[in-house]
């Protein structure tokens, strides 16, 4: 990808007025050096052509989908995009093309001599930068308020972050959220009471997994709507064959689907499903493939073949003559034809099939209960707002579509079975152990990941023991501290370093610790102090710390200033650290009264670090005037 | 590892051995010195299957003069396919120890559904359309036919293996299923008829139960096997159920019908050759006049089930003169058929012996016993001579044939049951005929006879003296196994009442209890979210399961189950069940947690293993009885009764716990393994209930175990899994050994072994 040659076209609103006015419809077009609007409407006069020379930084908004362009002088540039990822696409985009544009010319016209140099940064780079952000939500807020509030340039917010944007951090994948395993497309129909009407609510989570469970539901979905209905009498008469499968009311089913083939495909059995089953079975392990005993099963037990036949009865049905109410019929024979055998048909061990003509509208809650496991199983969330029924459904049929593309040849799957086969053949107690892979741990949101575990380790240790007192001076601890390291240096290091009891001890004692400072309010990860705090307040909070954290980071890594490139970094820091302050204190007074104590004793420390590098700023800088007055 | 029992040097796959193995070799191997049957009792998870294969084939190896045959039959065919692993492994290291002086020959054999390459034949649904569309293509007639004409279709399978004549063998190896249809698409050969072809050659041959016990299906494919066999019956602690119903045939009303619209087709048939070709029926006449001729020399691709009776039983004589004419045979069959209709109209239940049966027959429609004997027979030769392939839609006539045929033979230990309905579902017409055998025995004779030694064996085959009772047949050495356990790694625990203190059962009356329903809903919770990986409950019918699962969906139980495991259940349909089961082991692998509802008695506790992590607690929620109500089983006890002085009592209660054993003995594999299991009803408490469980689980069962609440169940078992997650010393301590190594077995020297238990 070679950004030179590219352009980015986007229509967009041009916000004109303030983000609150409509604003003109338009098409953007973004270039190297400049950027064009053109209004939709060509008698319109707010025609653009800007080059990005004149461009100071931008800014933007991903809730209300806005970018602004700021100029050295004058009023911004707004622009209201459709959607959040070309917002992305542009930003992204521009930042480049700003970032070479100050390079050019930096702002600051100080010496240029040791600043580092800025290294020309791989388009490969820059979509993994933008991959980060977009999927860390507390990195992306920490880049705009630095990056974009021109604290840090972007070489120095990324500089700490090498190991985030090395090869393994793109390669390894994240925890990803997964399906939700409560059975919501088991719909329970609610009544008000008063009238005979039933009412059942669908959100846009049960429609997930209703399309997800249910591909002919899928299908029709994708058939129908709207071409044939519209989306309410869809769900409608989903519904109405819900109630019927709910009552089990089997001879109404029947009926109404004879009358309404569209509510037919609600009540069949899946034939998507019973394919895909088809499909899997070929696949499956053999030890425990029970399909395969029906082909030894010479006793011939009617009720083994008899709910497997029933799909290939429907399907051979419409393949004849394409008429649904001839299923019955067929069914009967070819059923009729199966169930004949030797054996003992009802004897005290085995239960009799009930074998009914309403077979295929019945459906078992076992097999709903087997569907959804599979589903959750194999199913990861898709990057699709769940809003759109539509793009869903569409979605979901396309991700169908590439799963059955990619997958492996029967050779190499036999393979594969048969090696893992042969490993569970294996006795392990009685050989050599054997090491086995593991899968490396991904977690997706890593605070709330080990919140919860400090619980449980907590609840581990139990509560009752304490943290042990310690009665060591200070000058007893340095004492044997020195005592180790030199028998360390006399006999090198020891295998193991510290005896294992020990080191357990002191984890426990450091665990309980930490977590108990935090959570001694409660087991439950809610009532911890942080817990307690409004939702907002909390987010304040740790937002904060992070943005602290890096500030001041970047800030005593300048030290010593040997640099004018230093020297302008930290007093941009030293600008940045002053603005924090009367935040903080905004913070604390945003709190309700009895929340104040505990947020401010969580504040406090941050004040505390934040003074300790104005203090050591101040007295570098007294030294250093007093050093020139010097020279 | 190699080591000596006596004058053979048994090769053994792994580096150490666990003593029980190492007995269990020893009395195996006294047993096929004293060339007699033998009855076995190992626990589960004591590596039984490979201290069989090891030894039996170190055996032969030791025999090169006349090296025994081993036929290894498994219930499934997907312990087929386990046991071919085990034994691949076993090859794979004697190949190492020994080079190709040890290469043999070992196959799976199963029935053309399993084994076809031909896809045209292979999508058939069922097993016998499968039998049927591969008939079609390689009958002999067809075969004929399309030498002159182009347009006939052949399987192009089966003509190549055919052009190879005897060039078509497999090379030595152990060939599962899977190898043979790679071998047979590799190679063009079919892989049906070239496996059934090897069984004659191969040292191992491994197939289903049926393949032996069944006269219908020995007949054809086990008839060859020479006396020096040494037979097996692994997981056989089913085996009296296997030899009854293989003797067993109902007729329903939709039997009845098929087998009317088969005949007229057949007459039509008659008639058509009788106009195009005359002579071939009177060819078939004069064959049947000289003596029943047919089971000669058939080609191998038109041979399909032999006759239903046992080989010993079956009439050397010629066709009773009044059915060699095809329509006169026709006729026959056509008041047969209208005779058991008449009797399927029954409004009571009915039960006769097969005495009065034959003779009420005679007495109406005017059929002796003789003619019924030969039904089956001379049905197999008018399809053969009418040339028709489609056998599966023959299916019903057959049926009725097997059905005559059985009851002319047998005279004791069968009786004719008519219901009109299921006792269970009495609202539902549903009239069958069910000719069921009682005397387990009568199928499995000819294998005791025909055979030196048969190994019957099994994790649970408590109490080991009413097998020979059942089986009539006299074991040279019959004995039990303990496990020496290096840790408690089975924790089994008896639960008689819920979290509220209420007793639990699945008693008739308290089943449907509202309380109970959810003391086990509870039980259950509490258990998934204590229970690392995957648990298994087993429940006492379908039926049973259905309604409990909805109950829980209605608490909500069933949703706050969910929050902890993803839950997979059997269903009567074994494609889902197969998928769910595959399914259940991914979500274990990849560490979400799952349960598995299952029932005892179903696919799933006959012969899947959840080992390991699939496993680590089951729950048995209630008695597996049998429907004591049912007029088999009824028929069944009084026989046994009668004939073997069993009370029905001890019988119900036996054959209910060794499944219940069954189900729990799936959670163990090796002794690096462990598992819980909880027997969640009340009546379990009882001392002749409980002591009909195997020893190895009573022997773990401690007394403080015996009488639990749901919260007492769940402390214990928070305790064990702690216990088990402690690093241990897979040696066993010095006083008493779990594991051996070769230096011990060396030590141990000649006869020193007596002292391991």
């Amino acid at each position: 990808m070679n950004f030179d040659s590219e352009k980015i076209v986007m229509s967009v609103k041009y916000k004109n007025a303030g983000p609150k006015v409509p604003g003109i419809p338009g098409v953007v077009t973004m270039m190297v050096d400049r950027f064009l609007f053109m209004p939709d409407d060509p008698t319109s006069p707010f025609e653009l052509n800007v080059s990005f020379q004149t461009i100071k930084s931008q800014r933007f908004n991903g809730k209300l989908v806005l970018l602004d362009l700021l100029p050295i002088k004058g009023k911004s540039y707004t622009f209201e995009f459709k959607e959040v990822s070309s917002l992305d696409v542009c930003r992204d985009f521009v930042a480049k093309i700003l970032l070479k544009f100050q390079d050019k010319n930096p702002p600051e016209k100080l010496s240029t001599d040791v600043q580092p140099v800025e290294q020309l940064i791989c388009p490969a780079d820059i979509l993994r930068r933008a991959k980060l952000l977009k999927e860390d939500r507390e990195l992306e807020k920490l880049y705009n308020q630095l990056v974009a509030g021109n604290v840090l340039t972007e070489t120095e917010f990324w500089a700490t972050r090498k190991k985030l944007l090395g090869a393994d951090g793109s390669q390894m994948s994240k925890q990803r959220l997964g399906f939700k395993s409560a059975m919501l497309a088991d719909l329970r129909p609610s009544t008000d009471g008063k009238s005979n009407s039933i009412k059942f609510d669908l959100t846009p989570d049960i429609i997930h997994q209703i399309f997800i469970e249910k591909p002919a539901v899928r299908q029709a979905y994708l058939k129908f709507v709207p071409s044939k209905m519209k989306e309410v009498d869809f769900w409608q008469k989903y519904c109405k064959a819900e109630y019927y499968y709910k009552t089990k009311n089997d001879s109404a089913a029947a009926a109404e689907a004879a009358g309404d083939e569209d509510l037919a495909v609600f009540l069949k059995h899946d034939e998507i499903v019973a394919n895909e089953a088809r499909r899997k079975i070929r696949r499956v392990d053999p030890t425990l493939n029970m399909e395969a005993d029906q082909g030894d099963d010479y006793m011939q037990l009617p009720y083994l073949i008899l709910s497997g036949l029933m799909s290939t009865a429907i399907l051979a049905a419409k393949g004849r003559n394409g008429d649904v109410t001839n299923i019955y019929g067929y069914c009967r024979v070819e059923m009729s034809i199966i169930c004949s055998g030797h054996g003992i048909f009802r004897d005290g061990s085995k239960e009799a099939a009930a074998d009914s003509e309403y077979e295929q509208y019945r459906r078992s809650l076992s097999q709903d209960l087997n569907r959804h496991a599979a589903a959750v199983l194999e199913q990861s969330s898709l990057d699709v707002e769940l809003g759109d029924t539509k793009t869903l459904a569409e979605a979901l049929a396309r991700s169908k579509q590439a799963e059955l593309a990619s997958e492996t040849s029967d050779a190499t799957a036999n393979h594969e079975r048969s090696k893992r086969v042969s490993q569970m053949a294996e006795i392990d107690d009685l050989q050599a152990p054997c090491n086995l892979p593991f899968a490396p741990l991904c977690i997706k949101d890593p605070r709330e990941y080990f919140d919860s575990q400090q619980v449980n380790t907590l609840k581990g240790l139990g509560d009752t023991e304490g943290v042990p007192s310690c009665n060591l001076s200070t000058e007893q601890a340095y004492g044997s501290l020195r005592e180790c390291i030199s028998t360390m240096k006399a006999k090198g290091l020891s295998d193991p370093i510290e005896k294992s009891e020990v080191a357990v001890k002191v984890f426990n004692v450091l665990t309980q610790h930490l977590s108990s400072n935090k959570f001694h309010l409660g087991k439950n990860p809610n009532e911890s102090v942080l817990g307690r705090l409004p939702n907002t307040t909390k987010e304040d909070i740790l937002h904060h710390w992070k943005s602290n954290q890096e500030l001041l980071k970047h800030f005593w890594s300048s030290y010593p200033i040997t640099t004018t490139y230093l020297h302008t970094k930290v007093s941009r820091l030293k600008n940045a650290i002053d603005v924090v302050y009367p935040k903080l204190q905004e913070l604390k007074r945003s709190v309700e009264s009895d929340l104040r104590h505990q947020v401010s004793l969580l504040v406090q420390p941050m004040i505390q670090a934040l003074d300790a590098a104005l203090a050591h700023y101040e007295s570098d800088l007294q030294k250093r005037t007093a050093k020139s007055r010097q020279r | 590892m190699k080591f000596k029992i006596d004058e053979v040097t048994v090769y053994f796959p792994y580096d150490n051995i666990y003593p029980e193995q190492y007995s269990y070799m020893v009395d195996l191997k006294r047993a096929l010195d004293a060339k007699g049957h033998v009855l076995l009792e190992m626990p589960t998870g004591t590596g039984k299957t490979i201290a069989l294969l090891s030894l039996i084939t170190s055996y032969s190896l030791s025999k090169p003069t006349n090296p025994p045959k081993l036929l290894y039959c498994t219930r499934t065919v997907h312990e087929m396919e386990k046991t071919l692993a085990e034994l691949r492994l076993l090859h794979n290291y004697q190949l190492q120890h020994l080079g190709d002086s040890a290469r043999i020959l070992a196959l799976g054999l199963s029935s053309r559904k399993n084994l076809c390459v031909n896809p045209s034949v292979v999508s058939s649904n069922s097993r016998d359309s499968v039998d049927a569309a591969c008939r079609k293509l390689t009958a002999s007639w067809v075969r004929e036919m399309a030498v002159g004409n182009r347009n006939v279709v052949t399987c192009e399978f089966y003509e190549k293996y055919e052009k190879a004549g005897s060039e078509a063998v497999l090379p030595p190896g152990v060939y599962t299923l899977q190898d043979l249809r790679t071998f047979g698409k590799e190679k063009g050969w079919c892989p049906y008829f070239l496996a059934r072809h090897m069984v004659q050659f191969a040292n191992v041959v491994v197939y289903s139960y049926q393949y032996l016990l069944d006269p219908k299906v020995a007949g054809i494919i086990s008839k060859e096997m020479q006396r020096e066999c040494v037979v097996v019956f692994d997981e056989a602690h089913n085996i009296d159920n296997v030899c009854i119903e293989a003797l067993s045939v109902s007729v329903r009303k939709q039997t009845l019908e098929g087998a009317t619209r088969n005949l007229s087709k057949m007459s039509q048939e008659i008639d058509r050759f009788k106009a195009t070709d005359a002579g071939r029926l009177r060819a078939e006449y004069n064959r049947l006049v000289e003596g029943l001729a047919q089971r000669g020399n058939l080609p191998l691709t038109d041979a399909w089930l032999a006759n239903p009776a046992l080989p010993d039983d079956i009439l050397r004589e010629a066709v009773p003169g009044n059915i060699r004419r095809a329509e006169h045979f026709l006729s026959v069959l056509c008041r047969l058929v209208q005779y058991l209709k008449g009797r399927l109209e029954t409004e009571n239940v009915e039960k006769e012996g097969p005495v009065a049966f034959v003779a009420s027959i005679n007495s109406q429609i005017g059929i002796d016993q003789k003619m019924l004997k030969f039904c089956y027979d001379r049905l197999h030769s008018l399809m053969m001579t009418l040339e028709i392939t489609d056998t599966d839609e023959f299916l019903h006539i057959q049926t009725i044939c097997d059905f005559a045929t059985l009851v002319g033979t047998y005279t004791r230990g069968f009786s004719i049951i008519i219901e009109p309905f299921d006792e269970r579902m009495p609202h539902i017409p549903d009239p069958v005929l069910q000719l069921t055998c009682h005397d387990a025995s009568l199928a499995i004779k000819p294998v005791f006879d025909r055979f030196q030694s048969v190994v019957i064996t099994s994790g649970t085959l408590s109490p080991i003296d009413l097998y020979p009772r059942l089986l009539n047949f006299h074991p040279v050495i019959s004995r039990s196994f303990t496990m020496s356990l290096t840790r408690d790694c089975i924790c089994p625990m008896v639960l008689t009442r819920g979290s509220d203190q209420l007793p639990v059962s699945t008693k008739f009356d308290m089943r449907s209890d509202p309380g109970v329903v959810r003391n086990y809903g509870k039980l259950l919770l509490e258990m998934v979210a204590a229970v690392p990986d995957g648990v298994v409950c087993f429940f006492v019918s379908y039926s049973y399961m259905d309604g409990i699962v909805n109950s829980w969906n209605e608490m909500g139980i069933l949703t706050k189950i969910m929050e902890h495991k993803l839950v997979f259940i059997e269903t009567q349909d074994v494609v889902e069940t197969t998928l769910a089961l595959d399914n259940y082991r991914k979500a274990c692998d990849c560490g979400r947690g799952a349960v598995f509802f299952s029932v005892a008695r179903g696919k799933v506790a006959e012969g899947i293993d959840f080992d390991c992590h699939y496993g680590r607690l089951v729950i048995m929620f209630g008695i597996p009885f049998q429907y004591t109500l049912s007029r088999t089983l009824g028929a069944r006890l009084e026989y046994l009764r009668e004939t073997f002085q069993i009370k029905e009592g001890d019988f119900l209660t036996f054959d209910a716990l060794r499944q219940a054993a069954q189900c729990v003995g799936r959670v163990i594999r090796s002794k690096a393994d462990y598992g819980m299991m909880i027997f969640a009803d009340k009546r379990y408490k009882r001392h002749e209930k409980l002591s009909k469980l195997p020893g190895w689980i009573l022997s773990h069962l401690r007394d403080a175990h015996q009488n639990l609440s749901t919260d007492m169940a769940l402390h214990i078992a928070r305790e064990f899994l702690r216990k088990m997650a402690q690093p241990y010393d897979k040696s066993g301590s010095s006083s008493k050994k779990t594991l051996l190594s070769q230096e011990d077995l060396d030590k141990m020297g000649d006869g020193a072994h007596e002292m391991l238990f």
